[in-house]
């Protein structure tokens, strides 16, 4: 201790303490913030990862997003945004966007997993933000689908239909259907809130309660239809389509077909 | 024999006692016409008795009542989910009871048929002018009764107590409270509190189960009566009058014919309800107040209603801390109000303006009418738009079209879509009059071009076969109205008098216009060459022929048939 006491006079003293106090700190947080990602690759990315993502940033997003993705006139800005919000839109295909429209489709991803990752870890590099959420985030095994349904058309069903079927939205832009989302991409939608969609954070939507939305999103794609043909499932619009084009025509043709055959016959 | 010898005995023991023989004879001896489209009503009928029938079915196992329940039933999703006890019900009806899902899906699908068939039915009336005296009440009778189906159907979807109908019954408390000054209370008497309450199912049930299928059954049995009454109109065509009435008699043509649509109605109900989902009710999960689902949609026919809401803008006013809420309460009433009212008022307002006060039992082809068909289809352009408009999130999901681009188009649309409409439609009634006239005046083309020895060319035509030029010469004049004008000697009759009599002298003008009547032999000809359109050669033709143009290329015997006819009517 008397080597603390001899220098605890020292002009450097009070640096070292609020120093050494804020790297305490900030490994401790460090290491409880990480602890539930820690499963994901992406979580712990290495300054190589960090080299390749900016590369293909470079490469792939730079045009729009500006050099250091600090954002244009055409793109918003990317730091702080986080690993989450680039694993949903460059696994979903959205980015890089093949143009600048109302909203970007989903379409088939460009990049693969390793370049996904890179990119990922570059823009957390930026600034932080959600990270990707691991696979024991997104498991539906336990979640209750009763609930999930409940908050999904509390939540979500205003713009992405009952099922998750999609909807319009304003000026262009929809809600797209959720037929073909992963869990992960569905989480980090919620956490993200990519386009016109409002971010759902853990405090209005708890984890746990997102995995019970994603439970009824994933199973009740796969509900069969015990009427029939299911129509899109888009509520009534269809079934007033079918009502007219098919049963209506199909008794005018029958009814011509009554009268015609008597037409013939009574001459 | 002995079957026979029992099935008299009965029917004389029977008639000795109800004198009923006479009756059932007059009854299989009624003639009734025969067109396809006289068909349309048979659908309605035949919809409405299976929907009484699957009704029946339902109400063996719905629970009208908003007590809540936690689910336990065998649809897996929902289960642990509160819920009124109408909803998990109908769960059951769906899941648990055998044939229940196929009963609530013809039932479903029936309501649809039976309202579409009525929008074609009511179309067919219109169009044909079989409205016209002395049939009026019972085109009033359609249309209650296509408001009553109206009301029937919303009644009907909202049972369920899902999260589709629950947004239906919002609606329906949001325009209840537009009215001004009274419309809270309508709201709260008709929810039996602040909404959704717990009394509305069991009250729209009564509503749904026994008075509107008592008033549409009492009235349905007067519009059959009225028509058994007053004979059913007929199509023009061959011998067929404003006097006679040319068809089938009842047994056994028709008998089995109409017998057969009943059975062809149910089929297509039938295969619809197997293969084809209605209203998944087990998706939508139970109505919960503060959710709401893109593409809420109520059914079809109250589809206009909810473009009406759609394409209004938000105009509201506050005076002295009353809300009045003209965003609901206009779109609510006035487009269809527009559309019953103006229905309702048509056949009154187009005798008026024509005078025409005879019986009609002949149908017009709707190009013979041509103003009324142009204001058919000015109010088709207009339900229509607005219809759409109703859809317009779909539309605009599934065509890729900005929604509001679908709101903007339809907000001009209905004010500009039914001018354009009435103008072609008038243009193309009066050009298929003219058309019609042609084939009166000149035959049918065989395109045989004859080279005669002068070295002239003439194109041959034969006469339209009697059938054929009995339709075409179907074709009245209107009655022609006093005039509004007071002369040297005369004074305008009473009803012609004042501003009122010229603008109904006008306005016989406009519903009266048609092109030309047809000008058959010598007299029309000076016309013909008129409007001609350069075609000297088949002029020359006509001239050569003089009196016997068309026999002197008919094919076949049909022209000497056809000729006494079209010689009474030139005269």
């Amino acid at each position: 201790m008397s080597w603390i006491t001899a220098r605890r006079r020292h002009p450097a003293a009070g640096y070292v303490v609020i120093a050494s106090v804020l790297v305490i700190i900030g490994t401790a947080y460090a290491v409880i913030t990480s602890g539930a990602a820690s499963a994901s690759p992406q979580a712990t990315p290495n300054s190589a990862q960090i080299a390749d993502g900016r590369n293909l940033f470079v490469e792939e997003c730079a045009t729009c997003h500006g050099l250091y993705a600090q954002g244009t006139a055409d793109a918003p800005s990317l730091i702080g945004v986080g690993a989450a919000a680039v694993n949903f839109q460059v696994t979903t295909g959205r980015m890089p966007a093949a143009e600048l429209g109302a909203e970007n489709d989903r379409k088939p991803p460009r990049l693969n997993a390793t370049q996904t990752a890179a990119i990922a870890a570059y823009i957390q590099s930026l600034g932080g933000g959600p990270t990707v959420p691991s696979a024991a985030q997104v498991s539906t095994s336990g979640a209750d689908v009763g609930l999930g349904q409940q908050l999904f058309v509390a939540d979500c069903a205003a713009c992405h239909n009952f099922v998750g079927a999609g909807g319009a939205l304003t000026y262009g832009k929809y809600a797209p259907p959720l037929t073909a989302s992963t869990p992960t991409q569905i989480y980090e939608a919620m956490l993200t809130g990519p386009e016109a969609m409002p971010v759902f954070n853990d405090l209005t939507i708890t984890p746990q309660e997102k995995r019970d939305i994603i439970a009824y999103v994933t199973q009740v794609r796969s509900e069969p239809n015990p009427g029939g043909f299911s129509l899109g499932r888009v509520g009534p619009v269809t079934e007033g389509l079918v009502a007219f084009l098919g049963l209506l025509l199909f008794m005018v043709l029958a009814a011509l077909w009554i009268t015609a055959k008597h037409g013939k016959a009574h001459e | 024999m002995s079957v026979e010898r029992a099935l008299e005995g009965t029917g004389n023991w029977l008639d000795d006692r109800l004198h009923g023989a006479r009756g059932v004879r007059v009854l299989l001896r009624k003639i009734f016409p025969d067109h396809w489209s006289f068909l349309l009503g048979e659908i309605i009928l035949y919809s409405f008795i299976i929907l009484l029938l699957t009704g029946t079915f339902l109400t063996l196992w719905f629970q009208p009542s908003m007590t809540q329940v936690v689910y336990h039933g065998s649809y897996v999703p929902l289960r642990g989910v509160r819920m009124s006890e109408a909803y998990a019900s109908t769960l059951r009806i769906s899941f648990d009871v055998r044939g229940g899902l196929l009963m609530r899906q013809i039932h479903h699908w029936a309501a649809d048929l039976f309202m579409a068939a009525i929008m074609a039915h009511m179309l067919r009336v219109f169009f044909t002018g079989a409205y016209r005296k002395p049939r009026e009440i019972n085109w009033l009778i359609g249309i209650v009764l296509f408001t009553l189906g109206m009301f029937e159907g919303l009644f009907g979807y909202s049972l369920p107590d899902d999260l589709l109908s629950g947004a239906g019954l919002r609606i329906t408390e949001g325009i209840l409270q537009s009215f001004p000054l009274v419309g809270t209370y309508l709201a709260y008497f008709l929810f039996g509190g602040p909404f959704p309450g717990t009394q509305i199912i069991g009250r729209l049930y009564i509503i749904h189960v026994l008075i509107i299928p008592g008033l549409i059954l009492a009235l349905v049995t007067v519009h059959l009566f009225l028509m058994f009454h007053q004979k059913h109109t007929q199509m023009p065509g061959k011998g067929r009058t404003n006097e006679n009435v040319v068809g089938a008699p009842m047994y056994p043509y028709f008998m089995a014919k109409t017998g057969a649509f009943f059975f062809f109605t149910f089929a297509a109900l039938t295969l619809a309800a197997t293969f084809v989902q209605i209203n998944p009710v087990w998706l939508y999960g139970p109505y919960n107040p503060v959710a709401m689902s893109a593409g809420s949609q109520p059914d079809f026919y109250m589809g206009m209603l909810e473009g009406a809401l759609r394409v209004m803008p938000n105009w509201q006013w506050v005076v002295f801390g009353h809300t009045f809420a003209f965003n609901v309460f206009l779109p609510a009433l006035v487009p269809l109000g527009i559309i019953f009212t103006g229905a309702a008022l048509w056949p009154f307002l187009e005798q008026w303006i024509t005078g025409d006060r005879r019986e009609h039992h002949l149908n017009d082809r709707p190009r013979n009418a041509p103003t009324r068909t142009a204001v058919g289809l000015a109010a088709i352009t207009f339900y229509g738009i607005l219809w759409a408009e109703g859809a317009n999130d779909i539309i605009a999901d599934h065509l890729d079209i900005p929604l509001y681009w679908i709101t903007w188009g339809a907000r001009v649309g209905i004010f500009v879509g039914p001018v354009i409409a009435y103008i072609i439609t008038k243009r193309i009634c009066m050009g298929l009059q003219r058309k019609d006239n042609h084939l009166v005046e000149h035959g049918v083309e065989t395109g045989i071009i004859r080279q005669l020895p002068g070295g002239e060319f003439i194109e041959e035509t034969r006469p339209v076969d009697p059938e054929r030029l009995a339709v075409l010469l179907s074709r009245a004049e209107h009655p022609a109205l006093p005039s509004a004008e007071a002369t040297e000697t005369d004074v305008p009759p009473p009803g012609m008098r004042g501003g009122l009599g010229r603008m109904r002298e006008r306005l016989y003008h406009v519903v009266t216009e048609s092109a030309p009547m047809p000008q058959i032999h010598g007299n029309g000809h000076g016309n013909g060459h008129g409007n001609g359109h350069g075609d000297g050669q088949l002029a020359e033709t006509d001239g050569q022929g003089g009196h016997g143009e068309q026999a002197a290329s008919t094919a076949g015997g049909t022209a000497s048939a056809a000729e006494p006819q079209r010689d009474e009517d030139s005269h």
